[in-house]
């Protein structure tokens, strides 16, 4: 593919709002994962949540969008002057040539689950004040985001689950290719709700301690929320050596079941073949995976052998960050696009947190602690219910 | 920073080699094609979905509307268009997730219990159509799920198109809707069930039916969307949003050429050129 330039790119989640307090966290191995306080959720769990998200305020004109996720947006778009950049961007390509396309699984039905609790007593109605549109549909984040900015061009929501924002650079990549747009905010938002805490809970997938990627003692996920945003454009005649550019890109299905992964991982390896393929590039030019690493027993053990057929056995540097930021789940793989950003420019691989043994029965070189080592492409892997898989190969410009 | 833009980008080409239909009234692509030209009566019936007959017994048991009409419709598409569906990158496009589902989950969560299934939860994920699809194929090639509430055909419609052209590879959009029960039926008035699937080839094969030219550059526009004459037929447009597609499918049911306009975003709609092929 032709490669792509991430111009700017921002995230906020429970490590941290904005680039710097995130780095700052990995660099010091803190996770923030807490245990689960959300308001209506009696769960022995531990989750990672923003703090600060209920007092963002929207604008006037948008504020039928009100709701958690989107608040979570806009707190994400403020940091690391993210929305100045979009507003320069947009002078220069146009309002018409600046797709949005964002990846979200649940959007706002906190919304929804809220105004059930407020149902008519007699009629059953939903509360006059609720609005499905602006705030529970998938769509409503990208609207958001997109009247934000007052943009005029193509828009969407990518859901599909936990590989959804980093799907949408796929589709963002196809429409720049396409010459539909000139550049596109591509990303990630999902908040915590009652659906996907109880719903991970009813599968037994939620784990009673800061999640365990990795380790031969895992049980389960820890839930997180963020907000991730990368401003996606073709790449100029000149670029900085610190510049990070979208190399490859690689998709596939899983098509064996609803909610567990192939047994093999044999689809997370094809999107992995694929992003490699796609960059050019052979496994050992990879300096660190960004692993999916959920910490379920079935998840890590699928990838584990799907990244020891392709990389070999004890090969290239590997960590989960899910540790430290929780699973954030359709924003996971805009979050991870920014940390594999961030490895790229600061030669920082960093260790998985919470991780004490290492699962001796999946023969990654899963790093334990922090590698400061120059890194010149990094891989990043995401995969979803439903047997989605997404793997994206992230490079230094020099 | 001046980003290496193409000059001009060239217009997108894609063929629709098959069709797939399933809505109020209709059955097939078959009865749809003679509806929009005008050779049969549209019928105001309820949608009467198909048994998932592709899915292994366990599947079947557990999917519900949507999975049905997706699966119904892709399948019909494929099988017009002589494609095996293991090799065809899929995109669907839904305006909101399976509404009966949707409703018994937060009844559940607004219940003291808080008590969801493991099916009722995996079926809430937007993908979940996407995911059945592939269990029922065996097809592990990508499939994007995506969403743009009423404009999600037409959003569904340029990804496909941007893939087929851009991976030079046939691609399969569904675009398909179910309706709400109540209360959530007041608040999204979603009348019935529509499901609609398009096989976009890059290469024009003996089974195309249609020649449909996007222009980079002026494909979104301000023009208003198309409208259907047929009393039936209009209100199904206006009120599914799978159903905004309708205006493109009379085109290729009357084998008109011209340029046809679609509903998209809030003020923005989505023009292409469409002819057919001999």
């Amino acid at each position: 593919m032709q490669p792509l330039l991430l111009s700017h790119f921002t995230t906020t989640s429970c490590i941290g709002r904005g680039l710097a307090p995130t780095l700052a966290s990995l660099r010091e191995r803190r996770s923030g994962l807490q245990p689960c306080d959300f308001e209506g959720a009696d769960l022995a769990t531990w989750t990672g949540s923003v703090a600060g998200v209920d007092d963002e305020v929207l604008r006037d004109d948008l504020r039928a969008y009100d709701c958690r996720n989107n608040r979570l947006a806009q707190l994400g778009l403020r940091q690391d002057g993210f929305e100045q950049a979009v507003h320069r961007t947009v002078a220069r390509v146009g309002r018409q040539r600046m797709g949005v396309f964002l990846g979200t699984s649940t959007a706002g039905i906190l919304q929804t689950e809220l105004a059930y609790r407020r149902r008519d007593p007699v009629s059953g109605a939903l509360p006059a004040d609720f609005n499905y549109a602006t705030t529970h549909n998938p769509y409503s984040v990208s609207a958001f985001v997109r009247g934000f900015f007052g943009l005029e061009g193509p828009a969407m929501a990518v859901s599909s689950a936990c590989s959804s924002s980093a799907k949408v650079f796929a589709s963002a990549r196809r429409m720049l290719e396409a010459g539909l747009i000139d550049a596109a905010i591509v990303g990630g938002v999902d908040s915590l709700c009652l659906t996907t805490l109880c719903g991970f809970n009813s599968l037994g997938l939620l784990s009673s301690r800061p999640c365990r990627p990795f380790d031969v003692n895992r049980d389960g996920i820890s839930i997180g929320e963020a907000a991730a945003f990368i401003l996606l454009e073709r790449v100029p005649s000149s670029l900085d050596a610190n510049a990070v550019l979208l190399r490859g890109v690689g998709e596939s299905s899983d098509a064996h079941h609803m909610s567990s992964p192939h047994p093999q991982g044999l689809g997370a390896r094809l999107a992995m073949q694929q992003a490699l393929a796609s960059a050019g590039l052979q496994a050992p030019q990879i300096g660190y995976i960004n692993l999916h690493g959920t910490a379920t027993p079935g998840n890590d053990a699928a990838e584990g052998q799907a990244v020891v057929a392709l990389f070999g056995e004890l090969a290239t540097p590997c960590s989960s960050t899910k540790g430290a930021t929780g699973h954030t789940l359709g924003a996971a793989g805009a979050l991870e696009a920014v940390i594999s950003a961030l490895a790229l420019q600061q030669g920082l691989m960093p260790g998985g947190a919470n991780t004490e043994q290492l699962d001796p029965a999946i023969a990654v070189n899963y790093l334990m602690g922090n590698r400061e080592q120059p890194v010149s492409s990094v891989l990043s892997n995401s995969f979803g219910f439903g047997g989605t898989n997404c793997s994206l190969v992230f490079s230094r410009a020099g | 920073m001046t980003p290496l833009s193409p000059a001009s980008p060239a217009p997108l080409v894609v063929y629709i080699d098959g069709v797939g239909l399933l809505g109020p009234g209709i059955d097939h692509w078959e009865e749809g094609r003679q509806q929009l030209a005008g050779l049969a009566p549209a019928r105001r019936q309820k949608t009467v979905l198909p048994a998932p007959a592709a899915l292994p017994p366990a599947e079947r048991r557990r999917a519900g509307a949507m999975v049905k009409l997706a699966l119904a419709v892709g399948l019909e598409a494929l099988q017009a268009a002589g494609l095996d569906a293991a090799q065809v990158p899929s995109v669907f496009a839904s305006s909101g997730g399976d509404g009966l589902n949707c409703h018994e989950m937060c009844m559940a969560l607004a219940s003291p219990e808080k008590f969801i299934s493991p099916t009722r939860f995996h079926n809430s994920v937007h993908n979940a159509a996407s995911g059945y699809w592939g269990i029922a194929t065996g097809s592990m090639a990508t499939s994007s799920v995506l969403c743009a509430y009423d404009g999600s055909f037409a959003a569904g419609w340029l990804e496909a198109v941007a893939q087929a052209v851009v991976d030079g590879v046939p691609v399969l959009l569904l675009a398909y809707d179910t309706d709400y029960p109540e209360p959530l039926r007041s608040v999204r008035p979603v009348p019935d069930t529509f499901g609609v699937a398009l096989v976009l080839s890059p290469q024009r094969s003996a089974r195309s039916l249609a020649r449909c030219t996007l222009h980079g550059d002026a494909c979104l526009t301000g023009d208003p969307a198309d409208q259907l004459a047929d009393p039936v037929l209009e209100p199904l447009r206006r009120g599914i949003p799978a159903a905004r597609s309708l205006p493109l499918l009379r085109a290729v049911a009357t084998r008109q050429a011209g340029r046809v306009v679609l509903d998209y975003l809030d003020g923005l709609q989505l023009a292409l050129d469409i002819a057919p092929c001999a």
